[in-house]
Protein backbone atom coordinates (compact mmCIF):
# COMPACT_ATOMS: atom_id res chain seq x y z
CA UNK A 1 0.00 0.00 0.00
CA UNK A 2 1.55 3.32 -1.51
CA UNK A 3 0.22 6.76 0.60
CA UNK A 4 2.18 9.14 -1.24
CA UNK A 5 6.10 8.89 -0.30
CA UNK A 6 8.44 7.15 -2.77
CA UNK A 7 11.93 7.29 -2.09
CA UNK A 8 12.17 10.68 -3.54
CA UNK A 9 9.15 11.86 -2.43
CA UNK A 10 10.68 11.09 0.91
CA UNK A 11 14.19 13.29 0.16
CA UNK A 12 11.79 16.42 -1.28
CA UNK A 13 9.59 16.29 2.01
CA UNK A 14 12.63 16.35 4.31
CA UNK A 15 14.15 13.22 4.47
CA UNK A 16 17.70 12.86 3.72
CA UNK A 17 18.93 12.95 0.17
CA UNK A 18 21.66 10.50 -0.28
CA UNK A 19 19.35 8.07 1.85
CA UNK A 20 21.47 7.84 4.62
CA UNK A 21 20.94 5.94 7.71
CA UNK A 22 17.03 5.78 8.67
CA UNK A 23 16.72 7.19 5.32
CA UNK A 24 17.87 4.91 3.23
CA UNK A 25 15.38 3.76 0.50
CA UNK A 26 15.35 0.27 1.25
CA UNK A 27 13.83 1.11 5.26
CA UNK A 28 10.41 2.41 6.21
CA UNK A 29 9.48 5.70 4.22
CA UNK A 30 9.65 7.78 7.66
CA UNK A 31 10.51 11.91 6.75
CA UNK A 32 11.07 11.98 10.26
CA UNK A 33 14.51 11.52 11.47
CA UNK A 34 13.09 10.18 14.69
CA UNK A 35 10.17 9.81 16.26
CA UNK A 36 10.88 9.82 19.83
CA UNK A 37 8.62 12.60 21.82
CA UNK A 38 9.99 12.01 25.46
CA UNK A 39 12.50 14.67 26.80
CA UNK A 40 15.96 12.69 25.41
CA UNK A 41 18.03 15.48 24.95
CA UNK A 42 17.71 16.23 28.64
CA UNK A 43 19.92 13.36 29.43
CA UNK A 44 22.89 14.93 27.83
CA UNK A 45 22.20 18.01 28.37
CA UNK A 46 22.96 17.73 31.98
CA UNK A 47 25.58 15.07 31.22
CA UNK A 48 27.56 18.64 28.97
CA UNK A 49 26.11 20.77 31.53
CA UNK A 50 28.13 18.98 34.26
CA UNK A 51 31.38 17.68 32.22
CA UNK A 52 31.58 21.38 31.64
CA UNK A 53 31.01 22.51 34.77
CA UNK A 54 34.06 20.62 36.26
CA UNK A 55 36.16 21.13 33.53
CA UNK A 56 35.71 24.88 34.00
CA UNK A 57 36.58 24.50 37.94
CA UNK A 58 39.56 21.98 37.42
CA UNK A 59 41.07 24.47 34.83
CA UNK A 60 41.19 27.43 37.09
CA UNK A 61 42.05 25.48 39.96
CA UNK A 62 44.73 23.77 37.79
CA UNK A 63 46.65 26.57 36.44
CA UNK A 64 46.25 28.40 39.65
CA UNK A 65 49.48 27.14 41.19
CA UNK A 66 47.62 28.67 44.48
CA UNK A 67 46.34 28.14 47.67
CA UNK A 68 46.28 24.19 46.89
CA UNK A 69 47.89 23.40 50.84
CA UNK A 70 46.45 24.27 54.38
CA UNK A 71 48.23 21.82 56.73
CA UNK A 72 47.68 19.34 57.54
CA UNK A 73 45.20 19.18 53.92
CA UNK A 74 46.26 19.47 50.49
CA UNK A 75 44.14 19.34 47.25
CA UNK A 76 43.57 15.93 45.40
CA UNK A 77 44.45 18.00 42.11
CA UNK A 78 48.12 19.25 43.67
CA UNK A 79 48.82 15.61 44.88
CA UNK A 80 51.58 13.99 44.39
CA UNK A 81 53.15 17.38 43.72
CA UNK A 82 56.53 16.44 41.48
CA UNK A 83 57.97 20.32 40.63
CA UNK A 84 60.70 22.12 42.94
CA UNK A 85 57.97 24.73 42.92
CA UNK A 86 55.53 23.11 45.46
CA UNK A 87 54.89 24.28 48.79
CA UNK A 88 56.44 22.28 51.22
CA UNK A 89 54.22 19.71 52.50
CA UNK A 90 55.86 18.00 56.03
CA UNK A 91 55.41 13.46 55.64
CA UNK A 92 53.22 14.89 52.40
CA UNK A 93 53.75 13.53 48.90
CA UNK A 94 55.82 16.39 47.75
CA UNK A 95 58.38 14.59 45.83
CA UNK A 96 60.31 17.40 43.44
CA UNK A 97 61.17 14.39 40.74
CA UNK A 98 60.89 16.75 37.87
CA UNK A 99 62.85 19.14 38.93
CA UNK A 100 63.56 22.61 39.02
CA UNK A 101 62.90 23.67 35.02
CA UNK A 102 59.23 23.21 35.69
CA UNK A 103 57.40 26.75 36.13
CA UNK A 104 53.97 25.70 35.10
CA UNK A 105 51.62 25.32 37.98
CA UNK A 106 52.37 21.53 39.52
CA UNK A 107 49.21 20.14 39.29
CA UNK A 108 49.36 20.03 35.05
CA UNK A 109 52.32 17.03 35.78
CA UNK A 110 49.88 14.99 37.81
CA UNK A 111 46.93 15.54 36.85
CA UNK A 112 46.87 14.13 33.42
CA UNK A 113 46.64 11.02 34.76
CA UNK A 114 43.45 10.97 36.65
CA UNK A 115 42.10 12.86 33.63
CA UNK A 116 43.59 10.21 31.00
CA UNK A 117 42.02 7.63 33.29
CA UNK A 118 38.53 9.59 33.55
CA UNK A 119 38.55 10.52 29.79
CA UNK A 120 39.63 6.55 28.72
CA UNK A 121 37.00 5.67 31.45
CA UNK A 122 34.25 3.33 29.27
CA UNK A 123 31.51 5.12 31.23
CA UNK A 124 32.76 8.40 30.39
CA UNK A 125 33.11 7.83 26.75
CA UNK A 126 29.47 7.09 26.69
CA UNK A 127 28.96 9.86 28.43
CA UNK A 128 31.19 12.12 26.18
CA UNK A 129 30.22 10.56 23.20
CA UNK A 130 26.65 11.07 23.49
CA UNK A 131 26.61 14.37 24.87
CA UNK A 132 29.82 16.13 23.34
CA UNK A 133 29.70 14.60 19.90
CA UNK A 134 26.05 13.12 19.36
CA UNK A 135 27.10 9.58 18.76
CA UNK A 136 24.19 9.02 19.05
CA UNK A 137 22.84 12.11 21.43
CA UNK A 138 20.13 9.50 22.82
CA UNK A 139 19.01 6.01 21.28
CA UNK A 140 17.00 5.53 17.94
CA UNK A 141 17.78 9.33 17.68
CA UNK A 142 20.18 9.92 14.05
CA UNK A 143 23.77 10.92 14.35
CA UNK A 144 24.93 14.02 12.83
CA UNK A 145 27.90 12.31 11.35
CA UNK A 146 28.29 11.63 7.54
CA UNK A 147 30.88 8.22 8.61
CA UNK A 148 31.28 7.06 11.29
CA UNK A 149 34.30 4.31 12.62
CA UNK A 150 34.03 4.02 16.26
CA UNK A 151 37.06 3.06 17.87
CA UNK A 152 38.36 1.01 15.23
CA UNK A 153 40.95 3.78 13.62
CA UNK A 154 42.95 6.35 15.02
CA UNK A 155 42.77 8.30 17.70
CA UNK A 156 39.57 6.74 19.19
CA UNK A 157 41.26 3.06 19.19
CA UNK A 158 43.82 5.16 21.41
CA UNK A 159 41.07 4.18 23.76
CA UNK A 160 42.12 0.80 24.68
CA UNK A 161 45.44 2.27 26.89
CA UNK A 162 42.66 2.84 29.88
CA UNK A 163 44.09 -0.11 31.81
CA UNK A 164 47.36 1.63 32.23
CA UNK A 165 45.82 4.79 32.96
CA UNK A 166 44.05 2.36 35.48
CA UNK A 167 47.03 1.77 37.02
CA UNK A 168 48.57 5.07 37.35
CA UNK A 169 45.06 5.87 38.85
CA UNK A 170 45.65 3.42 41.59
CA UNK A 171 48.80 4.72 42.19
CA UNK A 172 47.50 8.46 42.99
CA UNK A 173 44.93 6.37 45.16
CA UNK A 174 47.40 5.55 47.17
CA UNK A 175 49.07 8.84 47.26
CA UNK A 176 45.61 10.63 48.02
CA UNK A 177 44.45 7.55 50.95
CA UNK A 178 48.36 8.79 52.48
CA UNK A 179 46.95 12.56 52.39
CA UNK A 180 43.78 11.93 53.94
CA UNK A 181 45.52 9.87 56.81
CA UNK A 182 47.92 13.25 57.08
CA UNK A 183 44.50 14.79 57.73
CA UNK A 184 44.53 13.44 61.63
CA UNK A 185 48.05 15.37 62.33
CA UNK A 186 47.70 19.06 63.15
CA UNK A 187 49.16 21.65 61.33
CA UNK A 188 52.18 21.52 63.45
CA UNK A 189 52.55 17.49 62.73
CA UNK A 190 51.45 15.87 66.25
CA UNK A 191 49.01 13.30 65.34
CA UNK A 192 45.73 13.34 66.91
CA UNK A 193 43.80 15.61 65.00
CA UNK A 194 40.38 15.73 63.17
CA UNK A 195 38.54 18.55 61.59
CA UNK A 196 35.86 18.65 59.25
CA UNK A 197 38.88 18.41 56.41
CA UNK A 198 39.98 15.70 57.40
CA UNK A 199 36.47 14.36 56.69
CA UNK A 200 36.59 15.59 53.04
CA UNK A 201 39.53 14.05 52.41
CA UNK A 202 38.40 10.75 53.75
CA UNK A 203 35.14 11.21 52.22
CA UNK A 204 36.97 11.76 48.71
CA UNK A 205 39.58 9.10 49.15
CA UNK A 206 37.05 6.34 49.61
CA UNK A 207 34.52 7.75 46.55
CA UNK A 208 38.17 7.44 44.80
CA UNK A 209 39.31 3.98 45.63
CA UNK A 210 35.22 3.04 44.77
CA UNK A 211 35.35 4.56 41.11
CA UNK A 212 38.79 3.28 40.49
CA UNK A 213 38.18 -0.42 41.69
CA UNK A 214 34.96 -0.68 39.79
CA UNK A 215 36.55 0.44 36.81
CA UNK A 216 35.08 -2.66 33.81
CA UNK A 217 39.53 -2.95 33.22
CA UNK A 218 40.34 -3.84 37.17
CA UNK A 219 36.89 -6.38 36.85
CA UNK A 220 38.52 -7.83 33.42
CA UNK A 221 42.05 -7.73 35.20
CA UNK A 222 41.19 -8.91 38.81
CA UNK A 223 39.12 -11.92 37.01
CA UNK A 224 37.20 -11.52 33.96
CA UNK A 225 39.74 -12.78 31.82
CA UNK A 226 39.93 -16.11 32.82
CA UNK A 227 37.88 -19.10 31.35
CA UNK A 228 37.39 -21.01 34.55
CA UNK A 229 36.14 -19.22 37.80
CA UNK A 230 36.16 -22.66 39.42
CA UNK A 231 40.25 -22.99 39.35
CA UNK A 232 40.76 -19.39 40.95
CA UNK A 233 38.15 -19.00 43.71
CA UNK A 234 40.32 -16.30 44.98
CA UNK A 235 39.84 -14.32 41.73
CA UNK A 236 36.19 -15.34 40.96
CA UNK A 237 35.26 -13.89 44.39
CA UNK A 238 36.98 -11.15 44.28
CA UNK A 239 35.39 -10.41 40.73
CA UNK A 240 32.49 -10.64 42.41
CA UNK A 241 33.04 -7.83 44.44
CA UNK A 242 34.18 -6.07 42.07
CA UNK A 243 31.20 -6.80 39.69
CA UNK A 244 29.31 -5.12 42.39
CA UNK A 245 30.46 -1.86 42.58
CA UNK A 246 30.85 -1.95 38.85
CA UNK A 247 27.07 -2.00 38.65
CA UNK A 248 27.20 1.35 40.05
CA UNK A 249 29.86 2.95 38.06
CA UNK A 250 28.27 5.73 36.67
CA UNK A 251 26.95 6.86 40.17
CA UNK A 252 30.77 6.32 41.41
CA UNK A 253 31.70 8.39 38.31
CA UNK A 254 30.14 10.88 39.23
CA UNK A 255 30.08 11.12 42.81
CA UNK A 256 34.04 11.33 43.05
CA UNK A 257 33.88 13.68 39.93
CA UNK A 258 32.00 15.91 42.86
CA UNK A 259 34.11 15.19 45.75
CA UNK A 260 36.92 15.82 44.54
CA UNK A 261 36.32 19.17 42.99
CA UNK A 262 34.67 19.90 46.36
CA UNK A 263 37.83 18.38 48.35
CA UNK A 264 40.11 21.05 46.58
CA UNK A 265 37.37 23.92 46.92
CA UNK A 266 37.14 23.34 50.80
CA UNK A 267 41.49 23.11 50.60
CA UNK A 268 41.66 26.28 48.45
CA UNK A 269 38.77 28.20 50.79
CA UNK A 270 41.01 26.73 54.50
CA UNK A 271 44.10 28.04 52.78
CA UNK A 272 43.14 31.14 50.82
CA UNK A 273 41.96 32.26 54.97
CA UNK A 274 37.95 32.08 53.32
CA UNK A 275 37.89 30.67 57.37
CA UNK A 276 39.01 28.42 59.86
CA UNK A 277 38.70 24.73 59.93
CA UNK A 278 36.39 23.61 62.06
CA UNK A 279 38.20 21.34 64.46
CA UNK A 280 36.44 18.00 66.55
CA UNK A 281 39.72 17.13 67.97
CA UNK B 1 -11.72 1.12 31.35
CA UNK B 2 -12.34 1.08 27.60
CA UNK B 3 -11.30 3.96 25.20
CA UNK B 4 -10.60 5.12 21.77
CA UNK B 5 -7.08 5.17 21.34
CA UNK B 6 -5.16 7.47 18.55
CA UNK B 7 -2.78 5.86 16.84
CA UNK B 8 -0.08 6.48 14.16
CA UNK B 9 0.82 3.16 12.17
CA UNK B 10 3.02 2.91 9.04
CA UNK B 11 1.90 1.20 6.03
CA UNK B 12 3.28 0.92 2.92
CA UNK B 13 6.19 -1.64 1.42
CA UNK B 14 9.65 -0.77 0.12
CA UNK B 15 8.10 0.94 -2.51
CA UNK B 16 6.90 4.05 0.01
CA UNK B 17 4.43 4.34 2.56
CA UNK B 18 3.25 6.68 5.65
CA UNK B 19 1.68 6.89 8.68
CA UNK B 20 -1.97 6.56 8.65
CA UNK B 21 -4.33 7.47 11.27
CA UNK B 22 -6.95 5.13 13.00
CA UNK B 23 -8.41 5.11 16.57
CA UNK B 24 -8.82 2.00 17.93
CA UNK B 25 -10.56 0.65 21.19
CA UNK B 26 -8.51 -0.57 23.72
CA UNK B 27 -9.21 -1.97 27.07
CA UNK B 28 -7.63 -2.23 30.68
CA UNK B 29 -4.82 -4.22 30.81
CA UNK B 30 -4.30 -4.52 27.36
CA UNK B 31 -0.92 -4.00 25.07
CA UNK B 32 0.22 -2.37 22.15
CA UNK B 33 0.06 -5.69 20.10
CA UNK B 34 -3.54 -6.24 21.11
CA UNK B 35 -4.51 -2.88 19.59
CA UNK B 36 -2.67 -4.07 16.77
CA UNK B 37 -4.42 -7.00 16.21
CA UNK B 38 -7.94 -5.16 16.70
CA UNK B 39 -7.21 -2.74 14.11
CA UNK B 40 -6.31 -6.18 11.67
CA UNK B 41 -9.19 -7.75 12.78
CA UNK B 42 -12.17 -4.67 12.11
CA UNK B 43 -10.45 -1.89 9.91
CA UNK B 44 -7.12 -3.85 8.24
CA UNK B 45 -7.44 -7.14 7.19
CA UNK B 46 -4.41 -6.61 5.12
CA UNK B 47 -2.10 -5.27 7.73
CA UNK B 48 1.58 -6.99 7.95
CA UNK B 49 2.70 -7.86 11.60
CA UNK B 50 4.55 -10.69 12.79
CA UNK B 51 4.12 -12.07 15.79
CA UNK B 52 3.71 -15.36 17.83
CA UNK B 53 3.94 -15.54 21.25
CA UNK B 54 2.58 -12.51 22.98
CA UNK B 55 4.45 -13.15 26.37
CA UNK B 56 8.08 -11.50 25.23
CA UNK B 57 9.40 -14.86 24.44
CA UNK B 58 10.06 -15.06 20.92
CA UNK B 59 11.50 -12.04 19.90
CA UNK B 60 8.80 -11.46 16.97
CA UNK B 61 6.85 -8.60 17.15
CA UNK B 62 9.60 -6.01 17.68
CA UNK B 63 9.12 -2.55 16.43
CA UNK B 64 9.27 0.80 17.37
CA UNK B 65 6.47 2.48 19.24
CA UNK B 66 6.65 6.15 19.61
CA UNK B 67 9.74 5.90 17.90
CA UNK B 68 11.52 3.62 20.88
CA UNK B 69 12.55 0.44 19.55
CA UNK B 70 10.05 -2.22 22.37
CA UNK B 71 8.04 -5.44 21.71
CA UNK B 72 4.87 -4.59 21.26
CA UNK B 73 3.60 -7.26 23.53
CA UNK B 74 5.13 -5.95 26.37
CA UNK B 75 4.09 -2.42 25.92
CA UNK B 76 1.19 -1.83 28.07
CA UNK B 77 -1.58 0.63 26.46
CA UNK B 78 -1.41 1.91 30.55
CA UNK B 79 1.55 3.87 29.79
CA UNK B 80 0.30 6.31 27.25
CA UNK B 81 -2.41 8.99 28.39
CA UNK B 82 -5.71 8.04 26.63
CA UNK B 83 -5.47 11.23 24.78
CA UNK B 84 -1.96 10.52 23.72
CA UNK B 85 -1.14 9.48 19.69
CA UNK B 86 0.54 6.29 19.47
CA UNK B 87 2.71 5.39 16.71
CA UNK B 88 4.25 2.26 15.81
CA UNK B 89 6.84 1.87 13.04
CA UNK B 90 8.77 -0.75 11.77
CA UNK B 91 11.91 -1.38 12.96
CA UNK B 92 14.18 1.18 11.24
CA UNK B 93 17.37 -0.14 10.95
CA UNK B 94 16.30 -2.92 8.61
CA UNK B 95 14.83 -3.00 5.17
CA UNK B 96 10.96 -3.15 5.33
CA UNK B 97 8.71 -5.96 3.72
CA UNK B 98 5.46 -4.42 3.98
CA UNK B 99 3.56 -2.15 7.34
CA UNK B 100 5.45 -3.55 10.35
CA UNK B 101 7.31 -6.32 8.60
CA UNK B 102 10.84 -6.10 8.33
CA UNK B 103 13.82 -8.12 6.45
CA UNK B 104 15.73 -8.98 9.65
CA UNK B 105 18.17 -10.99 6.91
CA UNK B 106 21.31 -9.14 8.08
CA UNK B 107 21.37 -10.52 11.33
CA UNK B 108 20.87 -14.34 10.10
CA UNK B 109 23.84 -13.22 7.78
CA UNK B 110 25.90 -12.34 11.03
CA UNK B 111 25.10 -15.11 13.26
CA UNK B 112 26.38 -17.61 10.26
CA UNK B 113 29.55 -15.25 10.55
CA UNK B 114 30.36 -16.17 13.78
CA UNK B 115 32.59 -19.61 14.37
CA UNK B 116 30.18 -22.75 16.15
CA UNK B 117 31.43 -23.98 19.85
CA UNK B 118 34.39 -26.27 19.08
CA UNK B 119 33.57 -29.35 20.71
CA UNK B 120 36.53 -30.41 23.18
CA UNK B 121 38.33 -33.12 21.55
CA UNK B 122 39.03 -35.30 24.99
CA UNK B 123 35.32 -34.87 26.12
CA UNK B 124 32.05 -37.79 23.35
CA UNK B 125 28.65 -36.84 23.83
CA UNK B 126 27.20 -36.61 27.39
CA UNK B 127 30.68 -36.62 28.93
CA UNK B 128 30.56 -32.19 29.45
CA UNK B 129 30.84 -31.69 32.82
CA UNK B 130 30.53 -27.40 33.87
CA UNK B 131 30.71 -25.83 37.06
CA UNK B 132 28.14 -23.50 37.40
CA UNK B 133 30.46 -20.35 38.47
CA UNK B 134 31.88 -21.53 34.95
CA UNK B 135 28.84 -20.80 33.56
CA UNK B 136 26.86 -18.08 35.65
CA UNK B 137 28.04 -15.50 33.55
CA UNK B 138 26.83 -17.32 29.86
CA UNK B 139 23.47 -18.12 31.23
CA UNK B 140 22.60 -14.53 31.21
CA UNK B 141 23.46 -14.07 26.99
CA UNK B 142 21.37 -17.38 26.44
CA UNK B 143 18.73 -15.57 27.76
CA UNK B 144 18.69 -13.44 24.53
CA UNK B 145 15.10 -14.00 21.97
CA UNK B 146 17.00 -12.71 19.30
CA UNK B 147 14.22 -10.66 18.91
CA UNK B 148 16.82 -7.96 17.28
CA UNK B 149 15.74 -4.38 19.15
CA UNK B 150 19.32 -4.17 20.14
CA UNK B 151 20.63 -4.42 16.73
CA UNK B 152 17.94 -2.41 15.56
CA UNK B 153 18.99 0.66 17.67
CA UNK B 154 22.70 0.41 17.09
CA UNK B 155 23.72 3.57 15.47
CA UNK B 156 26.67 2.11 13.90
CA UNK B 157 24.08 0.54 11.75
CA UNK B 158 21.30 2.27 11.87
CA UNK B 159 22.64 5.32 11.14
CA UNK B 160 25.26 3.71 8.85
CA UNK B 161 24.02 1.31 6.16
CA UNK B 162 27.50 1.18 5.02
CA UNK B 163 29.02 -0.13 8.22
CA UNK B 164 26.42 -3.53 7.90
CA UNK B 165 29.15 -5.38 5.78
CA UNK B 166 31.44 -4.62 8.79
CA UNK B 167 29.98 -4.76 12.17
CA UNK B 168 28.00 -7.89 13.24
CA UNK B 169 26.21 -5.93 16.18
CA UNK B 170 25.51 -6.40 19.81
CA UNK B 171 23.44 -9.32 19.68
CA UNK B 172 26.37 -11.26 17.30
CA UNK B 173 29.83 -9.62 19.27
CA UNK B 174 27.74 -10.95 22.35
CA UNK B 175 27.88 -14.53 21.09
CA UNK B 176 31.04 -13.97 20.10
CA UNK B 177 31.96 -13.21 24.33
CA UNK B 178 29.70 -15.95 25.16
CA UNK B 179 32.26 -18.72 23.37
CA UNK B 180 35.27 -17.14 24.08
CA UNK B 181 33.90 -17.32 28.21
CA UNK B 182 33.00 -20.69 27.34
CA UNK B 183 34.78 -22.86 29.94
CA UNK B 184 34.74 -26.07 27.47
CA UNK B 185 35.31 -24.54 24.18
CA UNK B 186 38.31 -25.84 22.10
CA UNK B 187 38.58 -22.85 19.83
CA UNK B 188 42.02 -22.41 20.37
CA UNK B 189 42.82 -25.75 19.59
CA UNK B 190 41.22 -25.38 16.54
CA UNK B 191 42.84 -22.55 15.13
CA UNK B 192 40.04 -19.70 15.66
CA UNK B 193 40.99 -16.72 17.45
CA UNK B 194 37.63 -15.55 18.69
CA UNK B 195 39.41 -12.04 19.97
CA UNK B 196 41.00 -11.37 16.63
CA UNK B 197 37.89 -12.07 15.07
CA UNK B 198 35.99 -9.69 17.49
CA UNK B 199 38.41 -7.37 16.53
CA UNK B 200 39.09 -7.71 12.22
CA UNK B 201 35.98 -9.32 11.02
CA UNK B 202 32.71 -8.41 13.40
CA UNK B 203 33.83 -4.86 13.77
CA UNK B 204 33.77 -4.71 17.40
CA UNK B 205 36.00 -1.32 17.44
CA UNK B 206 32.64 -0.05 16.19
CA UNK B 207 30.95 0.06 18.97
CA UNK B 208 31.62 2.99 21.15
CA UNK B 209 29.67 1.46 23.64
CA UNK B 210 27.02 4.08 24.46
CA UNK B 211 24.70 1.54 25.47
CA UNK B 212 21.24 1.75 23.74
CA UNK B 213 21.83 -1.91 23.54
CA UNK B 214 21.00 -2.54 27.10
CA UNK B 215 18.95 0.21 27.24
CA UNK B 216 16.15 -1.71 24.60
CA UNK B 217 16.70 -5.02 25.73
CA UNK B 218 13.59 -6.82 26.87
CA UNK B 219 15.88 -9.38 28.65
CA UNK B 220 17.52 -6.87 30.28
CA UNK B 221 20.76 -8.43 29.47
CA UNK B 222 23.63 -6.60 30.17
CA UNK B 223 25.04 -6.48 26.82
CA UNK B 224 27.17 -3.86 27.04
CA UNK B 225 28.81 -3.81 30.44
CA UNK B 226 28.79 -7.96 30.65
CA UNK B 227 29.80 -9.34 27.00
CA UNK B 228 31.38 -5.91 24.83
CA UNK B 229 33.07 -3.98 27.11
CA UNK B 230 34.58 -7.82 28.70
CA UNK B 231 34.94 -8.62 25.34
CA UNK B 232 37.05 -5.47 24.36
CA UNK B 233 38.99 -6.07 27.36
CA UNK B 234 40.05 -9.80 26.02
CA UNK B 235 40.83 -7.87 22.55
CA UNK B 236 43.30 -5.38 24.49
CA UNK B 237 44.69 -8.26 26.32
CA UNK B 238 45.54 -9.61 22.26
CA UNK B 239 45.76 -6.56 20.55
CA UNK B 240 46.92 -3.72 22.15
CA UNK B 241 48.82 -4.98 25.55
CA UNK B 242 52.48 -5.38 25.04
CA UNK B 243 52.76 -6.60 28.48
CA UNK B 244 50.49 -9.55 27.83
CA UNK B 245 51.51 -9.77 24.58
CA UNK B 246 55.11 -10.41 26.58
CA UNK B 247 53.88 -12.57 28.83
CA UNK B 248 52.04 -14.70 26.82
CA UNK B 249 55.03 -15.29 24.36
CA UNK B 250 57.75 -16.05 27.78
CA UNK B 251 54.77 -18.57 28.87
CA UNK B 252 54.86 -20.48 25.56
CA UNK B 253 58.85 -20.42 25.15
CA UNK B 254 59.12 -21.59 28.86
CA UNK B 255 55.94 -24.43 28.07
CA UNK B 256 58.31 -25.59 25.04
CA UNK B 257 59.59 -29.64 25.73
Amino acid sequence: MATGTDPEARAAAGGDPAGRGVHHAARAAIPDPHLRRDRWWLQPAVTVAGLLAFVAYSTWRAFAGADYYAAPYVSPFYSPCLAENCESMPAGADWEIVGGWWHLSPALLVLIFPLGFRLTCYYYRKAYYRGFWASPPACAVPEPHRTYSGESRFPLVLQNVHRYFFYAAVLVAGVLTWDAVLGFRDEDGAWGHMGLGTLVLLANVALIWAYTLSCHSCRHIVGGRLKHFSRHPVRYRMWGWVSALNGRHMLLAWASLVSVAVADLYVYLVSSGAFDDPRFF
Amino acid sequence: MSYQARFKVWRGDAGGGGLVDYEIAVNDGEVVLDAIHRLQATQCPDLAVRWNCKAGKCGSCSAEVNGRPRLMCMTRMSVFAPEETVTVTPMRAFPVLRDLVTDVSYNYAKAREVASFVPPPELGPGEYRMKQEDVGRLQEFRKCIECFLCQDTCHVVRDHEENKPAFAGPRFLMRVAELDMHPLDAADGAGIDRRRAAREAHGLGYCNITKCCTEVCPEHIKITDNALIPLKERVVDRSYDPLVWLGSKIRRRGARP
